[in-house]
């Protein structure tokens, strides 16, 4: 027979103010069991902890039931008291006799037999909870981080600097992501690159850093502090070793195909680094462009290649690897405006989506930084800027904010105006919104100082006549309609999750939003966590943003996972599953439900009728099993039970709190 | 016989069990708690880890052992602490219900709902909206012989 202990707290009168505590105390010497019951007027105290090791000592007590607030809030204190005396933490039970009885009935005559009724339960409860011990899993001491953007290299920074091995996957040639595609960057109208490249350079040359380009995780298993990653790293057909980044090779490449860094405005080489300041700066040979791959000859590029760098022959490897924490960072997609008839993207070269405009001013972009017509290469005099282009739509788009755009169309209207003295920029707008550190004043300063028109309202129209573009719009504000002769016109397309976000979920095991934004586990306090332990999300992946959070939420990112890998052993679950394999008829229907694939089947040897008989039955896997139950109520023998949630338990506080009747 | 069987009058009161999954629904009701919301007290809520844990067999005890009414309580589908457990709860609770009623009991004493650890006040009304139901059906009669045998049993 156990000997449980209960002890109600008063939570001062918010418990006490609602519940006849003395009737509590009586009704509860008579549960099963019971052998000692106490009260006090704050248990989560010292005082009050203190009461409970010594009755323990005392009264020689197995078994602790609190009535308290609810386990999610002072669990983890009580199972701290009970072990601190010497008891399993496992053997505690919280009845919540605040958040579910207290603080919801108003009538003592209600509320006080509900309590009773709560108490038994989890006295019921105790009195079949058995010492429970969580395992322990080892921390391996390496940080994985999935995207090689700000956010990434922002993160691997910070965790390299912690003193942490990390590696950085990037799927394409160079590390760098959106930013590098950037010009300059609001509200100080830094130069990008120039404050991007340092820090590509820094993350390349750390030397607890390893960066694996045009590599894709392929495959993740295991679980927080061992993770077991399968990287491929895509044949780049140049060897890195040998490679002294030249550029001979894709100098003399004769096959060009659009370049995707610059949007497909501009044509990059077979072989090829996506731009000048790429990180490594070693060449990759694109099988799909290269004459040699299709055709079967050419060779230019090896025949030219200095150091002979170039191995046609160089195949995918697959890199294993475990890993203790992964972040991930892979970023964001713009929007393709086609299906906005309207606006006639993809029809003229002179309607242009915001990042594609972006490329315009950068030196080494397809117009080697002179700001012109992509139809007549010249300057454009009126430019007009299309606001929300699939943002806060929810008819054709999404219904989110963008939060980026209003920013970038200030920018590139300012940018405009130095290069082209004499352009006229007309922005359409729903709502400008400007909140953040500077930001304000500088799209104050675009239109105030850089006579850049802000209309309200929206385009209907837009189609080339002549050599110009004619844009009809409304101006909601005067209710005016509007027509504009542009030069050129600038499309703020929303920005989008990956098209393969929802892939990389799947593949890490963290969930979306419906628009395919990676969630974080709580909106305020849980922000680049995710619900899987160990796995945290930082950048434009979780949501649209601009820079100076992304790098926030990278560098919070890196902390989280400081934090845990400077831990050598987590402790794992203690109410896992367990199998009794002699029961077990190997119907395998809890491998099939159980999420984690903590369950697998196993042959075990039974002696039978003298001989021995080989059978297929199954096992937990400990470290795996997160504690969720599936497998027990699909086990067709009823052998598989949950350890702290068992069967027994369950049915015990369904007797408990039935008694009544 | 216990009195609450043979209590028919107006002031006759339902009990309610409500299984509620510790990520989303029992944190609702902590929610209820912290917001100071009210419901019937007739309510009893026993902690689940997940609504894939619900074996069928602990709704069936509840009204064997006298409860009037059942109430399953998980995350809202596709937000499960475990991935996919309110997936299989969800089907396997539905299909229950089914039996339920096919067995020959008001399958309205049988509810599943998904509520979120945010939502406090839905979780207060659904603990209203069961007990005003359940108050509306009267007791549950359907299970009173396997009951008598169990409280005899027990005494």
């Amino acid at each position: 027979m156990p000997r449980i202990g209960i002890f109600i707290c008063h939570c001062g009168s918010n418990i006490a103010g609602t519940v006849d505590i003395e009737k509590s105390i009586e009704a509860a010497r008579g549960f099963p069991g019971v052998v000692h019951v106490d009260e006090y007027r704050y248990l989560c105290s010292e005082l009050g902890q203190d009461l409970i090791k010594k009755a323990i000592e005392e009264h020689n007590l197995d078994r602790v039931v609190v009535g308290t607030c609810s386990p999610r809030m002072h669990e983890v204190t009580f199972r701290k008291a009970v072990t601190e005396a010497g008891l399993n933490p496992y053997l505690l039970e919280v009845a919540n006799i605040r958040e579910h009885c207290s603080w919801v009935h108003k009538d003592i005559e209600k509320a006080t037999p509900k309590a009773i009724a709560l108490l038994r339960a989890a006295a019921a409860k105790a009195a079949l909870n058995d010492p429970l011990v969580a395992p322990s899993v080892e921390v391996e001491k390496r940080a994985l981080v999935i995207g090689g953007g700000i956010a990434g290299i922002q993160a691997a920074l910070d965790i390299a600097e912690a003193g942490y091995i990390v590696d950085v996957v990037e799927r394409e040639p160079s590390i760098g992501g959106r930013m590098a595609q950037l010009e300059k960057t609001f509200p100080t109208l830094d130069c990008s690159a120039c404050i991007l490249t340092p820090k590509m350079v820094e993350v390349a040359q750390h030397p607890n850093v390893s960066l694996l380009t045009y590599s894709e995780v392929e495959e993740v298993k295991g679980f927080v502090g061992q993770f077991d990653v399968k990287i491929k790293q895509k044949a780049r057909y140049v060897d890195p070793v040998k490679c002294t980044g030249c550029g001979i090779c894709y100098e003399k490449c004769p096959a060009k195909t659009p370049s995707e860094f610059e949007m497909g405005l501009a044509k990059r080489k077979a072989i090829y680094v996506p731009f000048p300041q790429a990180v490594p700066n070693i060449p990759v040979i694109d099988r799909d462009a290269c004459l040699y791959f299709r055709k079967g000859r050419c060779q230019i590029c090896a025949q030219e290649c200095p150091p002979q760098a170039i191995d046609y022959e160089q195949q995918d490897q697959i890199i294993e690897r475990r890993y203790g924490a992964i972040i991930v960072a892979t970023g964001f997609d713009q929007m393709n405006p086609s299906h906005y008839g309207e606006y006639g993207y993809g029809q003229h070269p002179d309607i242009l989506t915001g990042l594609e405009f972006e490329r315009l001013f950068n030196a080494s972009g397809p117009t080697g930084g002179k700001v012109v017509r992509l139809s007549d290469g010249k300057p454009p005099k009126k430019v007009v800027f299309i606001q929300c282009v699939g943002s806060r739509d929810k008819a054709r788009g999404m219904n989110y904010c963008s939060k980026i755009c209003c920013m970038y169309t200030a920018k590139q209207a300012i940018l405009l105006k130095e290069k082209v003295p004499d352009a006229k920029s007309y922005v359409f707008y729903i709502d400008v919104r400007t909140a953040g550190k500077g930001y304000e004043e500088f799209q104050r300063r675009a239109a105030e100082e850089y006579d850049v028109a802000y209309l309200r309202g929206q385009v209907g129209k837009i189609f080339p006549e002549s050599d110009h573009l004619m844009v009809h719009g409304v101006d909601s504000l005067s209710g005016k309609t509007i027509e504009i002769k542009a030069d050129m016109v600038v499309l703020a397309v929303a920005s989008v999750a990956r098209a393969d976000a929802p892939e990389v979920g799947r593949l890490v095991g963290i969930n979306s939003d419906s628009y395919n934004f990676f969630n974080e586990a709580h909106p305020k306090l849980k922000p680049v966590e995710t619900h899987t332990a160990g796995i945290f999300i930082a950048g434009a992946c979780q949501a649209p943003k601009d820079i100076p959070e992304t790098v926030a939420q990278a560098s919070a990112a890196a902390v989280k996972v400081v934090g845990l890998l400077s831990k050598d052993m987590l402790q794992g679950e203690a109410c896992t599953a367990e199998v009794n394999q002699a029961e077990c008829s190997g119907c395998l229907y809890c491998e099939a439900v159980c999420p984690y694939s903590a369950i697998s089947p196993v042959e075990i040897e039974e002696r039978y009728h003298g001989g021995t008989l080989k059978r297929t039955v199954v096992e937990v896997n400990p470290t795996l099993c997160h504690g969720c139950g599936s497998c027990t109520v699909v086990c067709r023998s009823g052998t598989i039970n949950l350890k702290g949630f068992s069967n027994e338990q369950i049915l015990a506080e369904v007797d408990a709190i039935c008694l009544q009747r | 016989m216990s009195a609450a069987l043979n209590e028919t009058s107006a002031d006759w009161e339902p009990l309610v069990v409500a299984f509620c999954c510790n990520w989303c629904s029992y944190a609702g009701g902590d929610l209820a708690g912290t917001s100071r919301m009210s419901y019937p007290a007739n309510v009893k809520v026993i902690r689940v880890p997940c609504c894939g844990r619900m074996n069928p067999m602990f709704v069936l005890r509840a009204f064997q052992r006298g409860a009037d009414g059942v109430l399953v309580a998980g995350c809202h589908p596709g937000d499960c602490h475990y991935s996919t457990g309110n997936y299989h709860g969800r089907r396997r609770l539905s299909a229950f219900k089914r039996l339920f009623e096919f067995a020959g009991f008001e399958p309205e004493r049988f509810e599943v709902r998904w509520i979120s650890s945010s939502e406090g006040d839905k979780f207060a009304e659904e603990m209203e909206t069961m007990t005003a139901k359940i108050k509306a059906l009267g007791p549950n009669r359907k299970m009173r012989d396997a009951r008598w045998q169990s409280v005899t049993q027990s005494k």
